[in-house]
């Protein structure tokens, strides 16, 4: 079986975050790292090919993104990955979620992989649930907010929750799974491998390489336009009650929750 | 013609999700801003006073995909996007909740459709729909517009409230052949419930416990409280880290995010590591009883006073309300 | 209430706990060239020199192996963890860099034109004329010793280096008296220490040659100080907290300034001596800072607060009118100067450069130059004695080249400038000036450095006069450790070590001290009297400044990765 894991490079989560003004998209210019969610998809890989229920002969990641996603990438490998695919194209800069997600699943089909992984979201929250826009450019069935992946007989049994709880499904191959944190617990990369990630062998791609057409992609490609950005409209400053007499201030608070539909 | 579709979620027994309620009667306003009918997708045996039911929320219309399984997105999409092709609907909108993601995710990629996620509110701007949705930790909005049609948007939990208007909808049988990836995968079991596991990112009310609560048992009162309000209880990372509570409560940057449309805050102090969880939360009480807590500074309503003498009160008071 | 003295209360820390020989398998250890403990300016300074030493010697750069330069760092990313003012004397940027003017350096915001000392009362801001000598900062560059840490290590792996940031160095390996290399630490263990099932172990990294350039934590450097006695004759170590913030502000700051005075209390038996740097940052930001002696014996002194009091003084709040606040850090600095340098700074098979070392002239503020250089004569003495043979543990030639340095000369010209401000600044003021006026001659001798955990605590009333935050010019430490982008996970090891039943005086003096709200008193024993009280710790709010080192604990290693992840400071 060869698996992908798809991962993204996205801003430090303790970085303070702001929008360029000249692109009204995210400002990416201070520290990034590998998307926390991916770690977990990584992780269920090679639990997976740890796991032996299947004979995995690659783990590969898969990343687009500008000329720092290679540290993505290293990561990756360090974590277990075999080797990695970078696409990387001026052209892809800007793209929306459908762009995006057409030109990942571009890349993939290139690789012609039995499972594709990524986590359930990105930590820039631009966007959630990519995998499922991969999965019909791939066509193939997809499943996200995994938190429990069972390999039977060539197919994959998984517990995910939804809406009224957690449904047990059973997917064949080849799928798009994406995972939830509660997952599993990432491991910790060894020194060994993190000094060897840069020797695994990693491609990259440009647009042109896997088929991807120019005009659908990009800035320009993009389906949809941040027209302005705005403050969150001002909260109302909050009434304060001291308490004197509980049974008036509960009455007060009864009252407050009533008016607020919220009993 | 232009118009909005969205999808009417329910479970095994027929009822229907609220915010796919909430969807609906948001398309309905919308509709009638920027002309065109609010519609709405049903799939699975669903009779048809049900159905027509949502016309009530102000669906003119409900397509019926009787022969299409409920509960996973792939047959829902192929359902979908057949609609909204043969019908030519501009938009399509989903309430919050993950297959309503899944779907509108899906659809993006079969009509190669622009779509915005996480969207809080959606107004109307020279005829068209624009979305506004929270980024950089809900410090800022940002409007997204559609450069082509249909535009999908999907709303972020609770974001649109179910609105009775009284009505009721045409229903329409319509036949789905469903493409050969969405019959791989099948549903084995759905909608286990685990007790235990209570997923506070998905409660609509959460009675949050801090140091201010004394000791463990001090967890009792939130959980009276909680029950009696329909809620679930939440943490601090301080009370998770003395042990009074288990992790997979805990709110805050080391813990999960929430936006129930009420948090009440017991004896939380709301330092900013726990306030990040759970600022988004649509309304906030806190009962605290040092009035410089933090929390008071972006509470909704602050209570100063001793909480051991206001919960159990206020827990009583609800009880008898509710009846 | 009797005064009590931190040094009563030593942590259950024994060095020898870090010092040992491998323990992996051969085949198992890392095999580097050289291994730089620290990816700050020492350490990385020292990596790119060499790398472009060994441009001119192939034959030893082949023996050296598959990596010949790693440079081992805690921190997220080479300056997560650096914080200081700064303004920095170019000699050592241009010693590193040659073609790269310091004006075009990432990190530099601009070239010090205007400079001024204040000498400040609660109301008012008198300007010292003439300006203090040791404070004049023209000619030098302001910059981000943050992002100079990042441009370096960009530089450095550019050349060849590999940085493994997010891995700390946990054990010195010695075998034979002969320092081998280092062991980085496990990750993914618990609270109680106990193997999480993410539990990866560390790996046994052997070197030629190892620099420790740790920083002002020093933990390795400390344990081989006493291991190899290092130290013998010289003075102890003593250390000043500083507490930073960087605010983009509308009107930008046309000079270099520091202050003295107010808030710190003049009288000596408080022992408050320092001051405040307040630096511009380009035309859009200014950062500014508040450095003490961990001296000081009120128990109920923060500096963290003393800053944010700081702020509403008219002279610095119309500075940063109509700001908002950006940053927040907290890092000591090592502040014994001369007399506490080590008498050895190489070991066989060892060096030590920059802070870890001592090399820092704290009556001017500078350390960062020092550090660079030591680096840069590191890397010189490691080259020239390997390439004569590269089995060769003796790098003496070190030692020669720091005793002949700018950084010996510098610090002993100031080696008796910070001591006298312990007895209180009028005392202090007087001698310190003469000081500067004869160049360091007068008044003779060797004034010693006292240990930080010597002077007992009393618990005073500092406290009282501290503002409550308003989250908009003052702010609570939590908030600011939110800022300084820790986010640690909370079942992460207890790496601090400090007796945790002590009296209330010793207690609270760590309470108030840690900028970033490590330590507690239970709510119940705050006010019931109690002489003696418990300390609860909370680990993963550490930023690793280091003050519990000078009062009386002692800060071993997190786990790589954790800490702050400081952008600007």
């Amino acid at each position: 079986m060869k698996i992908c894991v798809l991962v993204k490079e996205v801003p430090d989560a303790a970085v303070q975050k702001r929008i360029d003004p000249n692109t009204m998209r995210l400002d990416r210019s201070g520290e990034k790292n590998l998307n926390p969610f991916d770690t977990h998809a990584l992780e269920a890989a090679m639990q997976i090919k740890e796991g032996g229920a299947i004979p995995v002969e690659e783990v590969i990641a898969v990343t687009m993104g500008p000329d720092s996603a290679v540290r993505a990438l290293h990561k990756a490998v360090a974590l277990g990955a075999d080797r990695s695919v970078h696409l990387a194209d001026d052209a892809l800069a800007g793209s929306d979620v459908c762009a995006t997600g057409y030109s990942l699943a571009k890349v993939l089909e290139a690789e012609s992989p039995d499972l594709v992984l990524l986590g359930q979201q990105s930590d820039d929250g631009e966007c959630y649930t990519i995998g499922a826009v991969v999965a019909d450019h791939l066509k193939m069935p997809s499943l996200t907010q995994v938190i429990k992946i069972d390999v039977t007989d060539g197919k994959l049994r998984c517990e995910r929750q939804a809406e009224y709880g957690y449904d047990t499904v059973e997917v064949e191959l080849p799928a798009v799974i994406s995972v939830g944190d509660a997952i599993n617990e990432p491991r910790y990369p060894s020194l060994k491998a993190i000094m060897g990630a840069k020797k695994k062998p990693l491609d990259t791609k440009a647009t042109g390489d896997v088929g991807i057409d120019g005009g659908a992609v990009g800035e320009a490609g993009s389906k949809t336009s941040v027209l302005a950005l705005n403050p969150p409209p001002p909260k109302q400053a909050g009434e304060i009650i001291e308490d004197e007499d509980t049974n008036e201030t509960v009455e007060k608070i009864v009252a407050w929750l009533d008016e607020r539909k919220l009993i | 013609m232009p118009g909005i579709l969205t999808y009417a979620l329910h479970d095994d027994e027929g009822n229907f999700n609220k915010n796919s309620l909430g969807a609906i009667s948001e398309a309905a306003k919308l509709a009638g801003e920027v002309g065109g009918e609010a519609a709405a997708l049903v799939v699975g045996e669903v009779a048809d006073d049900a159905c027509a039911s949502l016309g009530n929320y102000g669906a003119a219309k409900v397509y019926r995909a009787t022969s299409v399984p409920e509960g996973l997105a792939q047959p829902i999409i192929d359902a979908m996007a057949k609609v909204i092709q043969d019908e030519g609907f501009s938009y399509a909108l989903f309430g919050g909740g993950l297959l309503g993601f899944e779907i509108g995710a899906g659809l993006t990629a079969r009509l190669n459709a622009g779509v915005t996620m996480e969207v809080t509110e959606v107004k109307v701007q020279d005829g068209k729909l624009v979305a506004e949705r929270p980024i950089l930790q809900d410090s800022q909005i940002a409007d997204v517009g559609y450069v082509s049609e249909p535009g999908i948007i999907i709303g972020r939990l609770n974001a649109f409230d179910a609105k009775e208007s009284g009505g009721t909808a045409e229903v329409v049988d319509v036949e789905v052949e469903l493409s050969p990836w969405s019959t791989k995968a099948t549903m084995v079991q759905r909608g286990e419930q685990r007790g235990a596991d209570v997923n506070i990112e998905d409660a609509e009310i959460l009675v949050g416990g801090g140091r201010g609560l004394g000791a463990a048992d001090g967890f009792k009162l939130c959980e009276e409280l909680a029950d009696s309000m329909g809620g679930a209880v939440a943490a601090t990372r301080a009370v998770v880290d003395a042990g009074w509570y288990p992790y997979a409560a805990q709110i805050g940057q080391t813990g999960k995010t929430v936006a129930p449309k009420l948090y009440l805050a017991a004896g939380v102090s709301g330092a900013i590591q726990h306030k990040v969880g759970m600022q988004s939360s649509e309304n906030i009480l806190a009962i605290n009883k040092d009035p410089n807590a933090p929390i008071f500074e972006f509470s909704d309503l602050g209570v100063v006073g001793d909480l051991h003498k206001i919960v159990p009160k206020l827990t009583e008071a609800i009880k008898a309300k509710r009846g | 209430m009797p005064a009590v003295k931190p040094s009563e209360f030593p942590p259950p820390f024994d060095p020898n706990d870090v010092i040992g020989p491998p323990t992996d398998p051969e085949e198992e250890r890392i095999e580097v060239g050289i291994a730089i403990v620290g990816g700050g300016p020492a350490g990385l300074a020292c990596a790119n020199k060499l790398m472009q030493l060994l441009e001119d010697e192939p034959e030893l750069t082949e023996k050296l192996g598959e990596v010949p330069v790693a440079v081992i760092e805690k921190g997220k990313v080479a300056g997560a963890h650096l914080l200081s003012g700064a303004n920095v004397d170019p000699s050592a940027l241009e010693r590193l860099f040659p073609d790269l003017p310091p004006a075009e350096w990432p990190p530099v915001y601009q070239e010090v034109t205007k400079d001024a000392t204040y000498f400040l009362t609660s109301s008012k801001a008198f300007p010292l004329k003439p300006p203090p000598p040791n404070f004049r900062k023209e000619g030098t560059y302001t910059l981000s010793v943050s992002k100079l840490g990042r441009f370096l290590a960009e530089k450095a792996e550019e050349a060849g280096v590999y940085i493994l940031s997010e891995t700390a160095a946990t054990k010195l390996l010695v075998e034979d008296r002969i320092v081998r290399g280092v062991r980085s630490g496990d990750r993914g263990r618990g609270k109680d220490g106990e193997q999480l099932g993410n539990f990866e172990p560390g790996s046994d990294v052997v070197a030629k040659a190892t620099v420790l350039a740790e920083g002002t934590i020093g933990h390795l450097t400390y344990a081989a100080y006493d291991y190899f006695d290092m130290c013998e004759g010289s003075d102890p170590q003593a250390w000043e907290l500083g507490v930073k913030e960087v605010w983009e502000v509308p009107k930008p700051l046309d000079r270099v300034i520091h202050t003295l005075g107010w808030p710190l209390r003049w009288g000596a038996k408080y022992k408050e001596a320092g001051g405040s740097f307040i630096y511009p940052m380009g035309e859009d930001k200014v950062c500014f800072g508040l450095v003490v002696g961990l001296d000081y014996t009120d128990a109920t002194f923060s500096v963290h607060d003393e800053l944010q009091r700081f702020k509403q003084h008219p002279f610095i709040a119309k500075i940063i009118a109509g700001g908002k606040r950006v940053g927040w850090g907290a890092k000591t600095i090592p502040s014994g100067g001369y007399w506490s340098l080590p008498k050895r700074f190489s070991v066989p098979g060892m060096l030590v450069a920059g802070d870890a070392a001592g090399m820092v002239n704290i009556a001017e503020l500078a350390g960062i130059h020092y550090a660079m250089h030591a680096g840069m004569y590191a890397a010189e003495a490691i080259v020239e004695s390997l390439k004569k043979d590269v089995d060769s543990v003796n790098f003496e030639s070190y030692d020669e080249a720091i005793r002949g340095s700018v950084i010996e000369k510098d610090l002993y010209k100031s080696r008796n400038m910070k001591q006298p401000l312990s007895r209180g600044l009028i005392v202090g003021g007087v001698v310190a000036n003469a000081l500067v006026a004869t160049k360091g001659n007068f008044p003779p001798g060797h004034w010693k450095v006292e240990d930080n955990a010597e002077p007992a605590m009393f618990l005073g009333r500092a406290s009282e006069r501290y503002p409550k935050p308003d989250n908009e010019v003052t702010f609570n430490k939590l908030d600011s450790v939110f800022l300084s982008g820790n986010a640690t996970r909370d079942d992460a090891p207890n790496h601090v070590r400090i007796q945790t039943r002590v009296p209330r005086e010793i207690a609270q003096t760590w309470v108030s001290m840690c900028p970033a709200q490590v330590y507690e008193i239970p709510d119940e024993q705050l006010e019931n009297g109690a002489a003696e009280v418990d300390v609860h710790v909370t680990a993963s709010n550490c930023v690793q400044c280091g003050a519990i080192t000078a009062k009386g604990g002692r800060l071993t290693l997190p786990e790589g990765g954790d800490g702050p992840l400081y952008q600007e400071t």
